[in-house]
């Protein structure tokens, strides 16, 4: 494994009643974001990489250096390990200037003190913040603390970059606008990125690839677009916003698990999963006569504002989310508990096998994606 | 908190405050509580002369108050409810007279300055000329207390420029010094020295002789126990109360 | 219902303040400031209650730290032993100092016999007598603070490559300065006012041992106008220093 460039970590860790085992890897220049539910061994998998929690089992290199293998007694302190964290809430020192905080890395590594500043400054004005470079971390807005913390972690010259929730602590309307300048800047870094979050959409914008872990374990892993469009777990689906069912299929015909069958155009045998997007559902007060392949009745269970649509939940054999239009709600009179059908083009619906591409049911693959 | 409970605490705290104020009419029938306010060095003679006193007059309780006779004087100007007062000097009695507090005093016992070193007397100290030794670590008391202005008097007598390493606040301080081994030696009463025991050994020096220190004894003007404060006052200069005196080793005037 | 003992509290806090205040002998004031005993006495205190300070932090910050941050058996007893002199009588505690250190103290008998030296009676022993009862104060002070500091923030600290000496000294001292001042501030009021352990253990002697408590008690018996002035100089000097570090935790907090 010495001779690997990137981050292979294979993490074992074990808490009172957790257990975690991750296995990742990470290319130069890569960005992997960790993605999964509250509580699913995020934040532990991310405290492991950095030498903040010991590992129980398994391995981690870094650029061909081994920062911590239990079995062979090695472990590399956090203060040793070439990495850089942002932190959710940054933790920016509030007893430091915003370029005192940047040049903290580079004055522990003894660099000068005029050119740890002078570098810290470099690393400011390439975040926007020059003006900002004598304010203490508690005049910043939680953009500009965001960009201080990111220059923090990234000027000591980390072969690994951890970010945590890097977005979560800011509002949604600088979240956007943080978010595609940090894409500019994990652009600009020539070392490994893992990214660690519950926001789909900072994965799809930020990382190449995918990890998602639930309960301590990967349920998938893969290029970006591909877990978007084929989700493995109810969890994956929810987050890409996806309608997900496991049937067999026979010829076009899936009878879903659970009750239900659906028809679809795509060609699929055996045991399959069935997506569609709930814009692709059609809702009806009674039973419709259009082409729609798919119809079928049922109770609506829920009604939740997304954006500028409605997320209708409908309690049915198989149960289904569609997405209408404020407009058409009314129009349907739609309340909880009214009946309602609901149909979907069979073109709309796509099915891929429950193996996934290494012929594996549910086991997470070896090695780097 | 306005219970019956806090009024009931109010009430009992007034009720001990009331309660030795409501003493002191019996007090003419040599009854309640006699309080003696007395030189730390008259401790042991003044507890045995209480208990004598009690003995001969059943219903009279005395209470003895030690300490420093300067730091006692400030005390009863201060309002202290004494009755009697038994200075270690004329100037802490002096300090009660010009207040007011007390009139006539008696001289009923003498004491003399002592050296004291421990009893196996590292320093090897001999004589009242050691104290100049810068070397040794003596304890004197405080110019302030009767036995350090006794002290300093013996001293300018003498022509000796003592070197103590501490100024200690009354005589049993001094003593305790020379008792734990942390002076070579201190001047304290020679009374104080008895008192000690084995752990001490007195050396007499002429000089001494030449400056024996007044023990005055005085019933106070607002004594609040004036009668019982007349019967301890008589048995100190009693023939009993003086052969306790003695016993402890304090000179008769 | 509150305001009638809260009122009686502050009554009995300040009143006794203000009659020291009311009684002291104004007309003679400036002359027995400038006399030798005070300012050598006011000098005293002053060096031995900011050296005990010094040597309490020099001591205390790291065994907060350890009291704080290090798991292991027995930490409980441990806080409880080395806080007893905040409940235990300094004369008590005085006394105890003298049989450890004295001239034939447990230690003290060695430090003699081999090297010559004995602390009763000498500056350094009023400095160790301040510092037994003053330190506890700081180190319940520092170690309350390094409990509530965030951890995380030497985690980050670790991260971007610091040794644990230098996250302690640029990353956890700055975040727990208002607790070390706090504490500070009361190990050294306490080192000023300190009475009974410094008598029993280091003695009395003017410009050597004897600081402004023990000058004021002497003071107290023979010339009462003294005590008070002496008094109020001890006020003025515990005044001025709490209102003087008060200011700069504000300011340090508003920086």
């Amino acid at each position: 494994m010495t001779g690997v460039p990137g981050l292979a970590a294979d993490l074992r860790v074990m808490r009172e009643d957790f257990s975690l085992e991750v296995d990742l890897g990470i290319e130069p220049g890569g960005v992997l974001a960790l993605l999964g539910p509250n509580g699913a061994g995020k934040s532990t998998a991310l405290q492991a990489l950095a030498g903040l929690v010991p590992l129980r089992g398994g391995r981690i290199t870094l650029a061909g250096r081994c920062l911590d293998d239990p079995g062979a007694g090695v472990f590399v302190p956090a203060a040793e390990r070439a990495i850089g964290m942002v932190f959710q809430d940054y933790l920016l020192f509030p007893h430091l200037s915003a370029v005192d905080n940047v040049a903290f890395g580079l004055r522990a590594a003894r660099v000068p003190r005029r050119q740890a500043r002078e570098q810290a400054r470099e690393w400011l004005e390439r975040m926007g913040l020059a003006a900002l470079a004598d304010a203490k971390p508690g005049v910043l807005s939680g953009g500009q603390a965001q960009r201080v913390a990111l220059a923090r972690a990234l000027a000591p010259g980390p072969r690994l970059l951890l970010l945590d929730e890097p977005l979560a602590a800011l509002d949604a309307s600088t979240k956007m606008e943080v978010r595609s300048e940090l894409r500019r800047h994990l652009a600009d870094f020539n070392g490994c990125t893992l990214l660690v979050t519950h926001d789909p959409l900072d994965a799809m914008v930020l990382a190449d690839s995918l990890v998602v872990i639930e309960d301590g374990r990967v349920v998938q892993r893969g290029r970006t677009a591909e877990v978007a469009r084929a989700p493995r777990t109810d969890y994956v689906a929810r987050l890409v916003g996806l309608n997900l069912y496991r049937g067999r299929a026979t010829g076009g015909r899936i009878a879903i698990e659970g009750g239900g069958v659906l028809v679809t155009a795509d060609s699929c045998e055996g045991e399959v999963f069935a997506v569609f997007p709930p814009s692709a559902v059609v809702l009806h007060r009674h039973r419709p006569d259009g082409s729609a392949r798919n119809t079928w009745q049922g109770r609506v269970a829920g009604l939740e504002q997304h954006a500028d649509t409605m997320r209708v939940q409908i309690e049915a054999a198989p149960a289904v989310l569609a997405d209408v239009t404020a407009a058409a709600v009314a129009d349907l009179d739609l309340t909880v508990g009214a009946p309602v059908w609901a149909a979907v083009k069979a073109t709309e619906i796509r099915c891929y096998s429950t193996l996934d591409s290494d012929g594996c049911r549910s086991a997470p693959a070896a090695g780097p994606v | 908190m306005t219970s019956p409970s806090l009024r009931l605490w109010v009430v009992a705290i007034a009720l001990a405050w009331a309660v030795p104020a409501c003493g002191s009419p019996t007090a003419s029938e040599q009854g309640g509580t006699v309080n003696v306010f007395a030189a730390a060095s008259l401790t042991d003679a003044f507890r045995q002369i209480a208990d004598e006193v009690e003995r001969a007059n059943p219903g009279l309780s005395v209470a003895v108050n030690v300490g420093a006779s300067s730091a006692l004087s400030q005390q009863i100007v201060s309002g202290a409810p004494a009755d009697v007062f038994a200075a270690a000097s004329p100037a802490a009695m002096a300090t009660v007279i010009d207040a007011g507090e007390a009139t006539a005093p008696q001289v009923f016992a003498r004491n003399h300055l002592e050296i004291a070193v421990p009893a196996d007397n590292p320093g090897r100290v001999d004589g009242l000329a050691d104290f100049a030794d810068p070397d040794r670590t003596f304890a004197l008391c405080a110019a302030e207390v009767p036995c350090g202005a006794a002290a300093a008097a013996i001293f300018t007598a003498a022509g000796i420029r003592a070197a103590p390493d501490t100024l200690e606040q009354d005589v049993r301080a001094a003593l305790s010094k020379v008792v734990l081994g942390e002076v070579d030696a201190a001047l304290v009463y020679r009374t104080d020295v008895l008192a000690a025991g084995s752990k001490v050994r007195g050396i007499g020096f002429p000089e001494a002789e030449q400056a024996p220190s007044d023990y005055l004894l005085a019933t106070l003007t607002s004594a609040p126990n004036a009668a019982g404060a007349e019967v301890f006052g008589a048995y100190v200069l009693s023939s009993e109360g003086q052969r306790i005196l003695a016993k402890a080793g304090f000179e008769l005037p | 219902m509150l305001l009638v003992p809260a009122a009686l509290a502050v009554a009995f806090l300040v009143l006794p303040l203000v009659a020291l205040v009311v009684r002291a002998p104004w007309t003679t004031l400036p002359e027995a400031l400038l006399s030798a005993e005070v300012g050598q006495a006011l000098r005293l205190s002053l060096v031995c209650a900011t050296s005990a300070t010094a040597l309490s932090m020099v001591l205390g910050i790291p065994l907060a730290w350890v009291l704080a941050r290090a798991q292991f058996r027995g930490r409980r007893l441990l806080r409880a032993l080395v806080t007893v002199p905040l409940v235990l009588p300094p004369v008590v505690g005085g006394v105890a100092l003298l049989l450890l250190l004295g001239r034939r103290g447990l230690l003290g008998q060695y430090l003699d016999a081999w090297f010559g030296v004995t602390l009763p009676f000498t500056t350094p022993a009023v400095i160790l007598a301040e510092t037994f009862v003053a330190m506890p104060f700081l180190v319940i002070a520092v170690e309350g603070a390094l409990r509530g500091a965030d951890r995380r923030y030497e985690d980050a600290a670790a991260t971007l490559g610091a040794s644990r000496s230098l996250i302690f000294r640029r990353v956890t001292l700055p975040l727990i300065a208002p607790g070390v001042s706090a504490g500070a501030v009361l190990c050294f009021a306490r080192a000023l006012g300190e009475f009974g352990a410094t008598i029993s253990f280091a003695g009395s002697f003017p410009g050597v041992t004897r600081t402004m408590p023990i000058e004021v008690y002497l003071a107290l018996e023979t010339d009462p106008p003294a005590a008070i002035v002496l008094s109020l100089v001890l006020l003025a000097v515990s005044v001025v220093v709490l209102v003087s570090l008060r200011d700069r935790w504000l300011q340090g907090s508003a920086a």
